[in-house]
């Protein structure tokens, strides 16, 4: 029987990492994400692993770029204030293509409760250059465990970082996870990894820079080399890795989309619907970057309408009225919706009910 | 007869395509060259890993035989620190910079990493000014002196200038710190002996070391390339005294 046991999700990020072979974690305490470096400072040298706390979330990005290069599986984890402190070192990590995984465990602007207030800045490539990061987002604890063994796997797969959109609802709460490597497809040997040149068959130095593009070298000539080869990638990640979850949605008229703790949320509200015999469907995009946008096209052309749940003032709402297009109506319930003015406040399901049973007659 | 290397470009030193664009003077290209014979000499180039982070050492990543790796303005003490623990204790990890990455921007980075004994190497250029953006006012530009950003010379209203070798002395991860200068041929043995102690005391794992040099910027001091020389000599020293610091082996 495999191992089952009740886990809180920021522990998850931890058993996640040790399946996915994750050897080095540096972070820096922020609310509501300290119990994964509590965890990985408990855990990882024991095993082995190196754990270093840093003196900012610019250290620790920074930490994770050394990490990197040497070709090792690296992670960090931090919150709001400290993801826009670790904004200019993803830009770097996107442009030196060094894969890494960081996870944010939202919160409310600078109230340490659940938010999902960072969403633009996750999957807009929120620092300096233009760059994007594939973006998963988990809705439960199994999930949040699932998607760090995943995120490794994409990180080497495109190298480049790869980032886990939890919140402080998915950290905090408890459920039962079952321990389940996953078996991802082999990926080629890291070549290029820094090690000194003792390790090198070939004798040849290897380096790795966070200015590819504007010094010379034989892979990147120039700046246009790199951008071009860079939006390759990027078009080729947008092909392959675009990941959702539907429920209901063959026969829906009203689509609610929603992702994270909110789609938990959501899937009460439309399973209540469904029992009254109102058409609606849930989409949740799995990847915030790569959008789902092909799904809300078609169901665009079915001529559904859409209602986008999410604990912000509106930020995803505009990824699927981009998707849309102008052709259908696109509804909001917003962190405004909370139950209660405090930062306890949620979206709860008899909100999401209501304002389905209000579109749907 | 068997030919023997005596002087010239040294045997690290990669031949680049496009010209090296440092100024005239500039002692940049001298540090790098010191780095390359003492790598040479102590056998160690096979198992270095060379960090810079921005500004004009930044230059120097393209020009060593080694593994190297650039990162963020004021990060290579960061990013030294994972390499160090994610390779082991026998690769050796040597961080280049310039007064404005270690000691404005990359305060933080330089600090703790030398306060927790990180097992790795700095050397710091401190030629007074940001050289690559073209001379503005650094950390460790001396009193009096006029920049882009203090037209009319460094006042109590810029305030003080750091003397990192002394003040990294008083954390107790230090292993070791000095200070050398390029402006003699005393000074430019002096300055070797320095980084080849401070790279044993990374291979001992007696804690972090640091080699500070005073280095020329003649073209953003508007002086010739031997003025320039003096000026430290006449000027700078004075205020940023030469030698050893801290000098202690492993606990």
């Amino acid at each position: 029987m495999k191992k089952r046991f009740l886990v809180q999700g920021n522990e998850a990020v931890g058993w996640g990492a040790i399946d996915a072979g994750c050897e080095g974690f540096f972070g820096y305490p922020i609310t509501p994400q300290n119990e994964i470096i509590e965890w990985m400072a408990r855990e990882f040298p024991k095993r082995g692993k190196v754990f270093l706390q840093s003196a900012s979330e610019t250290g620790s990005i920074n930490m994770l770029n050394g990490g990197a290069v040497t070709g090792k599986r690296v992670m960090t984890s931090t919150s709001g204030p400290g993801w826009s402190l670790m904004l200019e070192g993803i830009s770097n990590l996107c442009n030196a293509e060094l894969p890494c995984v960081i996870v944010n465990v939202q919160r409310g602007w600078n109230a340490t409760r659940h938010a999902q207030t960072d969403y633009t800045s996750l999957t807009q490539g929120g620092g300096f250059g233009g760059y994007k990061t594939i973006v998963l987002a988990p809705d439960s604890i199994q999930e949040i465990y699932e998607h760090v063994q995943l995120a490794f796997y994409l990180a080497d797969k495109y190298l480049t970082p790869v980032v886990i959109a939890s919140d402080a609802i998915l950290g905090q709460m408890m459920e039962s996870l079952e321990l389940e490597k996953i078996n991802f497809p082999r990926l080629p040997e890291k070549k290029w990894a820094i090690k000194g040149k003792s390790h090198h068959k070939d004798g040849e130095r290897r380096s790795s820079c966070i200015a590819q593009g504007m010094l010379p070298s034989k892979k990147y000539p120039n700046l246009l080399s790199f951008w071009k080869s860079y939006d390759e990638k990027l078009k080729l990640i947008k092909k392959e890795e675009v990941r959702y979850d539907e429920i209901s949605l063959q026969d829906a008229k009203l689509v609610v989309v929603a992702f994270g703790y909110v789609a938990r949320v959501c899937q009460e509200a439309v399973n209540a619907a469904r029992a009254k015999g109102l058409k609606v469907g849930l989409l949740r995009p799995v990847t915030l970057w790569p959008f789902p946008s092909e799904i809300i096209k078609e169901k665009t052309k079915q001529g559904v309408l859409f209602l986008v749940v999410e604990d912000s003032l509106g930020q995803m709402v505009e990824d699927v009225k981009s998707a849309v297009e102008g052709q259908a109506d696109v509804h909001l319930i917003s962190c405004l919706d909370r139950h209660l003015p405090l930062e306890e406040g949620a979206i709860y399901p008899e909100k999401v009910f209501e304002k389905i049973n209000t579109l749907l007659n | 007869m068997e030919k023997k290397w005596v002087a010239g470009t040294p045997k690290l030193w990669i031949n680049t395509p496009v010209p090296i664009p440092f100024c005239p003077g500039c002692n940049h290209g001298t540090a790098a060259k010191l780095l390359c014979d003492v790598m040479d000499e102590m056998e160690i180039d096979q198992d270095v890993v060379l960090v810079v982070g921005v500004g004009c050492s930044t230059v120097v990543y393209m020009l060593v035989n080694v593994d190297a790796v650039m990162v963020a303005h004021g990060r290579p003490c960061d990013a030294a620190t994972a390499i160090k623990r994610m390779l082991g204790k026998d690769k050796i990890v040597i961080t280049l910079q310039g007064d404005g990455d270690s000691l404005a921007i990359g305060t933080e980075s330089t600090i703790h990493a030398a306060a927790r004994g990180e097992k790795i190497t700095t050397i710091m250029l401190n030629n007074g000014n940001y050289g690559t953006t073209g001379g503005q006012l650094a950390p460790t530009t001396p009193m009096d002196t006029i920049t882009t950003t203090t037209p009319n010379g460094r006042s109590d209203v810029h305030g003080y200038p750091i003397k990192a070798s002394e003040f990294l002395s008083n954390l107790d991860g230090v292993a070791y710190s000095a200070r050398g200068a390029f402006t003699s041929t005393a000074n430019y043995m002096r300055t070797k002996k320095y980084l080849k102690t401070a790279i044993q005391k990374q291979k001992d794992g007696a804690g972090y070391s640091f080699v500070e040099i005073l280095s020329a910027c003649p073209s953003n001091w508007h002086m010739s390339p031997q003025e320039s020389l003096k000026f430290i000599e006449d000027k700078i020293i004075p205020q940023f005294p030469l030698g050893e610091h801290k000098n202690i082996d492993k606990k």
